[in-house]
């Protein structure tokens, strides 16, 4: 199968949609020359009219997203960084996700918002951050996470099939990692987790970027004689509870990491989840591993160290194995 | 004096009346405490969506405000299932998930009331890209008030229309008040419309308690905006007859806000009586044909008192149904 990197995994997702759909437009700023490549040269095949520079307003380029989802077109709105988001928010959460059901059900709202999410390219806070967290306290936005190029490609065609508002996050700091694309069109469910590794001890819940740091601490705690399993959840809203509940069901253990915020991040959504409907079946506290709670820093140095780190993964199943039953 | 035909005049009326006649019902209601939240009244300020929704058909959009009802009216919305909403009941537009504030009808293009201040203008220039990438000759109109004008989303709209030529009329009500502040106290400028310029596209004033008049102006921005020739700004001067919402003296604990010259000129610049007596006067009708108007217009109003009174509840369980597509 051929190696692609996520860019162009999402370049030939958009591409495919606009080839199958006209009503689907891509528009944001510079998507043309496109920062992070993934709408470049998509003009030069689909024309200014459906591959449309808008000014830096994300306000209006939002709202303008869902005035047009509204009435027939099937907009993907790329906001480049994840931080933008904050610019359109009033967009987002007061009409987006509410719209359809504040309305009776009167609309659809066909609607991808695009951006990078998260930190590890020293970019500093204001292009940096988990976005996440924010939009899974939404309600009916659904929110995308995609931690391989194979997976973004799937999730983001069933975004844009999608009759509703959709986030679709993509790790910043795996712009350039290559994985196994098929060149042909593919979708993937959402809410549909990935076991990256089976393991009967300990379950690790993560998305995104924080799946590989997961896998490298298994690895290491595999050599301990620790075996872990680690769910990639690859969709926050809706995400697979089942999965999730049915692993911890098995190992009685469970560790939560996620590159956001510690306080109402999605890993305390997850250990909440498990401790209603799973607490019975625990052997030991959950752990949360989270960014610390602080800005981006700038320095590669600091910046490594404020998100969940593969020593602070590894600390906190070693915690989990340690604790005794009461 | 613009150039109006009878049957538009006629036309006109009707909406103006229609949103009168209700608008004074549901401050009725309000106060004999049979609706739940909050309304804000469209009383004075019924010109201005009359004389617009006259001017466009029913496939063309509209957005509007916190002050919402007299835009559904006007484009053309029922009005039992605009106060059934207002009731909060199963029968209304939103099956009473959206209320006062938040009614729509898809299917003659009224795109939402809404309770964020300029918050329906972006969504107003979305439905005109909407209608140039679909290559159709529709509008879309932007219904706003004079305290939108201050917020990012009105600069915002109006230069992304603007830049992308985009089939929008931006339309604000300025009736003065940003919800307890007089507009003179929050920008410094005398007319909203100068700000057009700014964003390179016409910008015209014109007297908002004039049904006919808003008519004549809106009808040229439709004219350009249907050729393909961009968005239009227009400021309609008018006047809010009562409060920002109802039941205000409740918290205004004894302080008042309005200026009295101001608050008589709302009085004299009654958009219904305007309208009535040049109907008279230009002899597009007689007394008698209005006062049928009037009974009919006051007969269906009651009417949807009755549906709203009468209609279910919504059940419990469609909390959890209108979710996801």
């Amino acid at each position: 199968m051929p190696r692609k990197a996520s860019v162009d995994a999402i370049r030939e997702a958009l591409r495919s949609e606009m080839q199958r759909d006209e009503s689907v437009v891509v528009m944001g700023e510079d998507v043309k020359l496109a920062v992070f490549a993934g709408t470049r040269w998509l003009h030069r095949e689909f024309g200014d009219e459906r591959v449309i520079n808008t000014p830096i307003s994300e306000l209006a380029v939002a709202g303008a997203g869902i005035g047009a989802a509204a009435t027939g077109i099937r907009p993907v709105i790329d906001l480049m960084f994840g931080t933008f988001l904050y610019l359109a928010l009033d967009q987002i959460a007061n009409q987006a996700g509410a719209m359809r059901y504040m309305f009776g059900g009167q609309t659809k709202l066909p609607l991808v918002f695009m951006t990078v999410n998260g930190s590890g390219i020293s970019a500093g806070h204001h292009h940096s951050q988990p976005m996440h967290p924010l939009f899974m306290n939404m309600p009916l936005i659904k929110v995308i996470v995609p931690s391989t190029p194979y997976d973004a490609k799937g999730l983001l065609i069933t975004a844009i099939r999608d009759d509703n508002p959709v986030l679709f996050l993509s790790p910043l700091a795996l712009g350039s990692l290559r994985g196994e694309v098929p060149d042909e069109t593919y979708t993937i469910p959402l809410g549909e987790a990935a076991i990256r590794r089976e393991g009967d001890d300990v379950t690790i819940c993560t998305v995104g970027a924080m799946s590989r740091r997961c896998m490298e601490a298994a690895r290491t705690l595999a050599k301990e004689g620790i075996e872990c399993e680690v769910i990639d959840l690859r969709t926050l809203k809706p995400w697979d509870k089942a999965c999730l509940l049915r692993s911890v069901r098995k190992t009685g253990r469970f560790v939560a990491v996620d590159e956001s915020f510690p306080v109402c991040g999605a890993a305390s959504e997850w250990a909440a989840t498990v401790a209603e409907k799973a607490f019975q079946h625990l052997r030991a506290p959950v752990q949360r591993v989270s960014n610390l709670d602080v800005p981006l820093p700038f320095s590669p140095v600091l910046e490594s160290a404020a998100v969940p780190t593969t020593e602070r993964i590894v600390d906190a199943v070693r915690r989990c194995m340690q604790a005794e039953p009461a | 004096m613009s150039d109006v035909q009878p049957a538009v005049a006629l036309d006109i009326y009707r909406r103006v009346l229609n949103i009168r006649r209700f608008e004074e019902e549901v401050g009725r209601l309000f106060t004999a405490g049979e609706l739940p939240g909050v309304v804000h009244l469209y009383i004075g300020e019924e010109a201005v969506a009359a004389g617009v929704c006259a001017a466009l058909r029913d496939d063309d959009y509209v957005t509007s405000t916190h002050r919402g009802h007299g835009h559904v009216l006007a484009k053309g919305g029922d009005l039992n299932r605009t106060m059934a909403e207002i009731f909060g009941k199963e029968t209304g537009y939103c099956r009473g998930k959206g209320g006062s504030q938040h009614i729509a009808d898809f299917s003659i293009g009224m795109l939402g009331a809404c309770g964020i201040v300029g918050g329906g203008m972006p969504i107003a220039t979305g439905a005109g890209l909407s209608i140039k990438l679909r290559k159709t000759d529709q509008v879309s109109v932007a219904f706003f008030g004079d305290g939108a004008a201050n917020e990012g989303s009105f600069h915002e709209s109006l230069n992304l229309a603007s830049a992308m030529t985009l089939p929008v009329i931006f339309v604000c009500e300025n009736n003065q008040y940003g919800e307890f502040t007089p507009a003179r106290d929050t920008m410094n400028i005398e007319d909203i419309a100068v700000r057009a310029g700014g964003y390179g596209m016409p910008g015209h004033i014109v007297d908002g308690t004039d049904a006919l008049e808003v008519h004549a102006v809106v009808n040229q921005a439709v004219t350009r905006a249907r050729n393909g020739e961009g968005p239009t700004l227009i400021e309609a001067k008018t006047h809010r007859r009562g409060g920002h919402a109802e039941g205000e003296e409740a918290f205004l604990a004894g302080q008042t806000y309005r200026l009295p010259e101001e608050e008589e000129m709302a009085r004299l610049r009654d958009p219904l009586l305007i309208l009535h007596e040049r109907i008279l006067h230009e002899g597009v009708a007689d007394a008698h044909a209005l006062e049928n108007i009037e009974q009919e217009t006051t007969r269906r109003v009651a009417d949807a008192v009755t549906f709203a009174r009468e209609s279910p509840w919504p059940a419990e369980e469609s909390v959890l149904e209108d979710t996801w597509a």
